[in-house]
């Protein structure tokens, strides 16, 4: 295996050669790819672990928003743990909260179908599987990493990620096979999340520097088993899979919806306001 | 301090034996096995603790309560470390810990280790109905239901006890 060096210098070259707004075609330094990368991991659980923590106090019954408000509190420890890794990569003093809570909408990483409105609660349910089913085969791949630290952050997640994986999947079951009311719904949120999946599969520059230094899969070989998990899921869930091909894509490289601002003016406001507040 | 008299390792961890774990008091951080290590660099005393959800709140406040704890003993030059791996497991509670937990009303760990591919097939299983028997902790029947796989923090689900109608916690494996 070519050095680690070696192998970002020829990543941060190819980023530039696609064109691609990555920290890694902006500077010279090897790590920053690995920075990306590891901030495209943080990102995304804390744009989701936000948008679930906005069922707080909403939710249908006591049991699920206690369930919600726990599997969002996962995801923003994993926050901690990925970005405060970005932050000791990248070596200017950066930690986790400087990082979630003062980049503006263009430097966060996050797949598109994170930054998803929450909808109904079946929505946001059905948007949590389909995250959850390809999260549980990033961070299984990720426990071999070529980076120990990767692998450990990756250990520790996995154990969380998979009451997630099962929570999400039988409540998507629960309410697919459920009444036509709940069964629409759940139609509903497939065929509207579903352009949203592909993202998560779609390797760039960063992807190609980080699968050849070993530190992460190619997002390609995460997709038979994705594809296999999320079709038995819907089998049992009697829920059509969309035939279309169409895939929305950009978040990986800074290029979000609309919806990204909103959350982050929520999320950052406080420190925005007040640079620096503590409790 | 001098080397001379400063105190040794089984001396400390009894003192964080002491120590309560900040949500579920009934239970030390030694009975939780969230030290991970405890020994002396030089004058400095270093204890190793490795957290148990990645999110879960009480992580700060059992530093917190470490550092108060040994500083009351005496002890003045102290350092925390955090270790992630291998990831805390519920295997790590004692057995101790176990009867402490029941006896408060929580439900002990049941369902093996998460290294022995409970975990693995967990999710394989996906929405596969649990086969795990969890015994009520007050009446010790086993005909009990899960209402929800998370309950009042991230390391609980909730169940029913359907012969004396309790709700209980349930410590979950992980």
């Amino acid at each position: 295996m070519p050095s680690l060096t070696d192998v970002m210098t020829a990543d941060a070259d190819l980023a530039k050669a696609a064109g691609i707004r990555t920290m890694a075609a902006k500077g010279a330094a090897p790590e920053d790819a690995f920075v990306d990368w590891l901030c495209r991991m943080g990102d995304n659980c804390l744009v989701l672990g936000h948008r679930v923590s906005e069922w707080c106090g909403h939710s249908p019954v006591l049991e699920e928003d206690i369930a919600l408000a726990n599997t969002a509190l996962d995801l923003i420890g994993q926050t901690q743990l990925w970005l405060g890794l970005a932050g000791e990569v990248e070596g200017k003093g950066r930690t986790a909260d400087n990082l979630a809570y003062l980049r503006d909408a263009a430097q966060f990483r996050n797949v598109l179908l994170a930054e998803r409105p929450n909808g109904d609660f079946g929505q946001t349910l059905m948007r949590q599987f389909l995250f959850d089913a390809w999260h549980m085969e990033m961070l299984r791949a990720l426990q071999s990493s070529s980076d120990k630290r990767v692998a450990e952050i990756a250990a520790k997640a996995a154990k969380e990620v998979a009451y997630h994986l099962e929570r999400s999947a039988d409540l998507v079951i629960r309410l697919g096979d459920g009444t036509e009311e709940s069964r629409a719904r759940m139609q509903k949120a497939l065929n509207v999340l579903w352009p949203y999946t592909g993202e998560l599969f779609l390797g760039d520059a960063v992807d190609q520097g980080m699968t050849e230094a070993g530190i992460a899969p190619a997002p390609e070989s995460l997709k038979a088993a994705w594809d296999r998990t999320v079709a038995e899921v819907m089998v049992e869930a009697t829920l059509d899979l969309p035939q279309g091909t169409f895939q929305h894509k950009g978040g990986k490289q800074g290029r979000h919806t609309e919806a990204l601002g909103f959350i982050l003016a929520d999320m950052q406001f406080l420190q925005r306001a007040y640079p620096g507040g503590t409790w | 301090m001098s080397s001379a008299v400063l105190p040794d390792i089984q001396m400390v961890r009894h003192w964080l034996s002491q120590v309560p774990d900040p949500e579920i008091p009934v239970i030390s951080l030694t009975d939780l096995g969230i030290i991970r290590d405890v020994e002396w660099q030089g004058d400095t005393l270093v204890v190793t603790v490795t957290p148990t959800y990645s999110g879960c709140p009480a992580t700060t406040v059992i530093n917190l309560d470490i550092e108060t704890a040994l500083r009351a003993k005496g002890i003045e030059k102290l350092r925390l470390e955090r270790q992630l791996s291998p990831p805390w497991t519920t295997d790590w509670i004692t057995a101790e810990g176990r009867e402490k937990l029941r006896a408060y009303g929580i439900a002990p760990p049941v369902d093996g280790t998460a290294a022995d591919g409970r975990l693995a097939g967990r999710v394989a299983r996906l929405a596969g109905t649990s086969n795990l028997v969890i015994a009520c902790p007050r009446c010790g029947s086993t005909k009990t239901e899960k209402v929800s796989q998370f309950g009042s923090t991230p390391c609980k689900a909730s169940y029913r006890c359907t012969d004396c109608l309790e709700p209980f916690d349930y410590f979950k494996c992980i």
